[in-house]
């Protein structure tokens, strides 16, 4: 595998959908209903990233309260709801996966 | 307090480093991750410089460790270039999100900016543009959060191949929840209203639903169909307002002419 290849032809993959819109955006105007619409793209996004995550961490659904994934996501979410503090919810979030799944051996 | 109170340059400083401190939480979250990519480029089969370089010139977390699995794999390169163009497509709806706050800046601006748009810096940007009306320094917002988290991932990547050498079972370690939790940190702010908490249900379930499709392609699938639920859900609550307003009219009308 040429390896600059790979590395250019991902860059142009990458930059050029970052770039698009950004590029003709002084000429297009979103309707409000579009405006509204973008407004749910970064919890929606992240959200479908994150749950086949923590529910089908080797691949096929695991909804039991010995997928250690699951758990910690659980415990990560109940700090974020009372907390509302980022880092907060990244290291009690961490702390409780490496403790299920390493102290506990799940 | 306002805008003219400090000297331009001074105002601009100020907002570069807002956006970096903004981002360190975010850049906690994506050290282990970073760290995993480094480790994990060898074994896949990408060179230590070749994994430094994808870094460098990709800077895109997701699609760097799909094309590890699939070079891995032993995928010919189309497709991962092909596949990274697919999994990137969500950072067309990110841009599309921040398109009327960059419309006044010239492309000299919108390349880098354009370049710097992962996942965490749209995060605290887009955060910050929510919480005030005068928006037209900060780009110099954005670009202190875009190089706080370049630099870091950088960094985190040469980190990563040299700790590979040294524990070769590093990968094992579960260092990719660190994503996940960082990203649940920044989903649960969202969720103050019925139609956000439909567009993210929505996603999530259509997201395991459509898991087994080739290329993440059920991820934009997921988005769109959360996107589609929230709107429909916010735009039934608009109408409803609405109606509610014209049906107490008649009465405020009334008593003015009293």
């Amino acid at each position: 595998m040429n390896e600059a290849a790979l590395i250019f032809g991902m860059f142009l993959a990458t930059f050029s959908v970052r770039y698009l819109l950004f590029a003709v955006a002084g000429r297009v105007h979103f309707p409000p209903w579009l405006n509204t619409a973008l407004g749910f793209v970064p919890p929606v996004v992240l959200t479908a990233i994150v749950l086949p995550a923590v529910l089908m961490p080797k691949g096929e659904l695991w909804l039991s309260p010995t997928n250690p994934w699951l758990l910690a996501a659980l415990v990560a979410a109940l700090v974020a709801l009372v907390r509302r503090d980022l880092l907060t919810t990244i290291l009690v979030g961490m702390a409780a996966f490496m403790l299920l799944r390493f102290g506990m051996g799940l | 307090m306002s805008a003219t109170d400090y000297p331009l340059a001074e105002r601009r400083r100020q907002e570069f480093i807002a956006g970096a401190k903004a981002t360190v939480p975010l850049i906690v979250g994506a050290i282990p991750f970073g760290i995993l990519f480094g480790t994990l480029a060898e074994p896949s089969g990408l060179s230590a410089l070749g994994a430094l370089a994808m870094s460098l010139i990709v800077f895109a977390g997701a699609s760097q460790f799909i094309a590890l699995g699939l070079l891995s794999a032993g995928a010919a390169l189309p497709v991962i270039i092909a596949t990274t163009l697919v999994v990137n497509l969500r950072h067309m709806l990110y841009a599309a999100n921040l398109v009327p706050k960059i419309r006044h800046l010239p492309q000299r601006w919108r390349i880098p900016m354009a370049f710097g748009l992962t996942d965490e810096t749209f995060a605290a940007v887009s955060n910050r543009y929510l919480q005030q009306e005068e928006t037209r320094e900060l780009h110099w917002f954005y670009l202190g959060s875009f190089l706080a988290m370049y630099s870091n991932w950088v960094f985190c990547t040469a980190l990563g191949v040299g700790l590979g050498k040294v524990f070769p079972d590093m990968t094992r370690w579960g260092l990719d929840f660190a994503m996940s939790v960082t990203f649940i940190g920044m989903v649960v702010p969202y969720l103050r209203n019925s139609p956000m908490w439909a567009a993210v249900i929505v996603s999530g379930a259509m997201a395991i639903a459509t898991a087994g499709m080739p290329h993440k392609l059920g991820l934009m699938v997921a988005a769109i169909c959360g996107i589609a639920a929230g709107l429909s859900l916010h735009l039934l609550k608009q109408q409803r307002a609405d109606q509610d307003r014209t049906a107490t009219e008649p009465m405020t009308e009334r008593e003015t002419d009293r």
